[in-house]
């Protein structure tokens, strides 16, 4: 708290997951991103702290330098300040599959303890109450990916005692379940929220709460999460945004909403 | 040879009721164009197959043209949900429509598969996923040689394939660049295909390894400059993102849904007429804004 009250800085809560999920994502890091909150941190962290990150989409594009943040997976800029654009069969057979991204970068619409993600359906499959998009590239990267990293804004809707549907795999029943299921990729490290981020138990690999933002509290946490959530007893209070790190996000997205010509509150 | 032909005839010609269409576009090249005739000409009973279904297959399954869905993702991509296709699999409107759901490697290599004239495609995917749970076309085989554990899915082997492309020549090569998603391995893998390009020139002028479909490995082609649009052809047209977010409201209820399509789809003659309705309804608003 100290932190917060001798800084003159104020910030979001959204801008506090955004600008914690880009650290975590070093320079020269392979990262194939999701679209969204994903990609905003993902861009960040190439804007300031990691210029020679490599972000790579699902549509085609490696080595993106997008100028802005994209509305969609295909944006023009995307495929204008690539390296080089693929096509989706080659991104996922030769890039992903073949075992050269070091991070997956993955949103979701609800979570579990263990990781696992949901972005298909709420209710039953065949009888859904809420129809969601669907698993786009989330299976495989989720599994394939070196390590996975998920942003996700953190309520008792998102983060579910037990998911409807488990659409990517994390580290399903816990232990070392995912392992015996054969997945090669080594599963999420870290859940960035706009409360605080959340990492496996190295044994269990139940989500412990091991960082949390300043200004939030332990009982908010517990408040924003459907199961009795893991507290680390080394619970760290996660860094305040530097100034730079918050110029950069504001910067871009000024320039988004510009480009797009009205707000990019739709992205998050 | 491809015939070089107006889209209201290949679209009759080529498509018929009850068949496997794929009308496919990462984001970029989606033929919209297409679709809208697909619509008009009442096309029923159809299976859709696409990586990504968007506004254009919204549409289709809101007018009811489709009976079932092949996807990997369907949404409106930064905005939010597709409300026809939600309220089709949520409530059964206009009709009920069947699902068989992939993720994207699954789709993507099941188009390469297709393509290569196998009968399945083979992944490291799916697993640990509840997509297997309820798609009986995800199976899992042996490897012959390793004996690890791996994915299968049937080949995507549309009846007909439609595209957008940025160039076609007068014999029907045609050349397309940007985000490629699968629309060269969509082509290959349909027994027939449509391509609408945004011009025809004398000489494509493509540099070596381009993407380049042979003009007797397409069926048709039909020149619509903008055929695209709300998506886009890179070098020709950028994105309109505004409109996308304000597909939201239309598609959200079905009256509104219904009487849009009348007034700008099946009330106009072909995408250049709906394009003038479209941007009448603009100016039209901008007027009472300014009022």
């Amino acid at each position: 708290m100290a932190n917060l009250e001798s800084s003159n800085l104020e910030f979001s809560a959204t801008e506090i997951m955004t600008v914690a999920a880009s650290r975590l994502l070093q320079d020269g890091t392979v990262c194939f991103v999701g679209i969204g909150l994903p990609s905003t941190a993902a861009n960040l962290a190439r804007l300031t702290h990691a210029p020679d990150v490599v972000l790579i989409y699902e549509s085609g594009p490696i080595g993106a330098k997008p100028t802005v943040l994209p509305l969609s997976i295909g944006d023009g800029d995307l495929s204008l300040t690539a390296d080089t654009v693929v096509s989706t069969p080659e991104i996922f057979r030769y890039w992903l599959q073949g075992g050269r991204i070091d991070v997956g970068f993955l949103g979701a619409a609800q979570i579990d303890r263990f990781a696992n993600i949901n972005t298909t359906v709420i209710g039953p499959y065949d009888n859904p109450k809420v129809r969601l998009p669907g698993a786009g590239g989330a299976p495989e990267i989720a599994a394939q990916a070196k390590e996975v990293f998920i942003v996700l804004k953190q309520n008792k809707k998102a983060f579910v005692e037990k998911l409807p549907f488990i659409t990517s795999a994390g580290f399903l029943d816990g232990g070392d379940a995912r392992e015996k299921a054969g997945i090669t990729g080594g599963g999420p490290t870290a859940v960035i929220t706009d409360l605080g981020i959340l990492t496996p138990d190295p044994v269990t690999r139940e989500l412990t709460l091991t960082s949390i933002h300043p200004g939030v509290t332990v009982e908010q946490v517990r408040e924003a999460t459907g199961w009795d959530v893991k507290i680390s007893p080394d619970l760290k209070v996660t860094e305040i945004p530097d100034a730079d790190a918050l110029a950069a996000l504001r910067d871009l997205q000024a320039r988004t909403a510009k480009a797009h010509g009205q707000s990019t509150s739709s992205e998050g | 040879m491809a015939l070089i032909t107006p889209l209201r005839e290949a679209v009759s010609s080529l498509v018929q009721d009850g068949d496997t269409v794929a009308l496919e576009g990462f984001t970029h090249l989606i033929p919209h164009a297409a679709g809208h005739e697909i619509i008009r000409q009442g096309k029923k009973d159809l299976t859709l197959v696409r990586m990504t279904p968007d506004l254009i297959y919204d549409q289709i399954i809101g007018m009811g043209c489709a009976r079932k869905l092949i996807f990997s993702w369907g949404g409106n991509p930064g905005v939010g949900s597709l409300h026809r296709f939600r309220d089709a699999v949520e409530q059964g409107w206009p009709h009920k429509l069947d699902i068989e759901e992939h993720s994207h490697a699954g789709m993507a290599n099941a188009y390469v598969a297709g393509a290569s004239n196998l009968p399945f495609a083979l992944l490291r995917g799916y697993t640990g996923s509840d997509l297997p749970k309820v798609n009986p076309n995800i199976r899992f085989v042996e490897c012959p040689f390793t004996g690890e554990k791996l994915a299968a899915i049937p080949s995507v082997r549309p009846d007909v394939t439609v595209i957008h492309a940025q160039k076609a020549d007068r014999r029907g090569n045609v050349l397309l660049w940007g985000i490629l998603g699968v629309q060269k391995e969509a082509v290959l893998a349909a027994k027939r295909s449509i391509i609408t390009v945004e011009e025809i020139v004398d000489d494509l002028e493509a540099p070596t390894n381009s993407c380049v479909l042979p003009s007797w490995a397409v069926s048709a082609v039909c020149h619509v400059p903008g055929g695209a649009y709300p998506s886009y052809a890179q070098g020709y047209s950028e994105r309109d993102n505004k409109f996308y977010k304000d597909w939201d409201p239309i598609a959200r209820t079905r009256d509104v849904f219904q009487a849009w399509m009348k007034r700008h789809v099946l009330d106009t003659v072909d995408f250049a007429d709906f394009k003038r309705v479209l941007n009448d309804g603009v100016n039209d608003g901008a007027k009472r804004e300014t009022v």
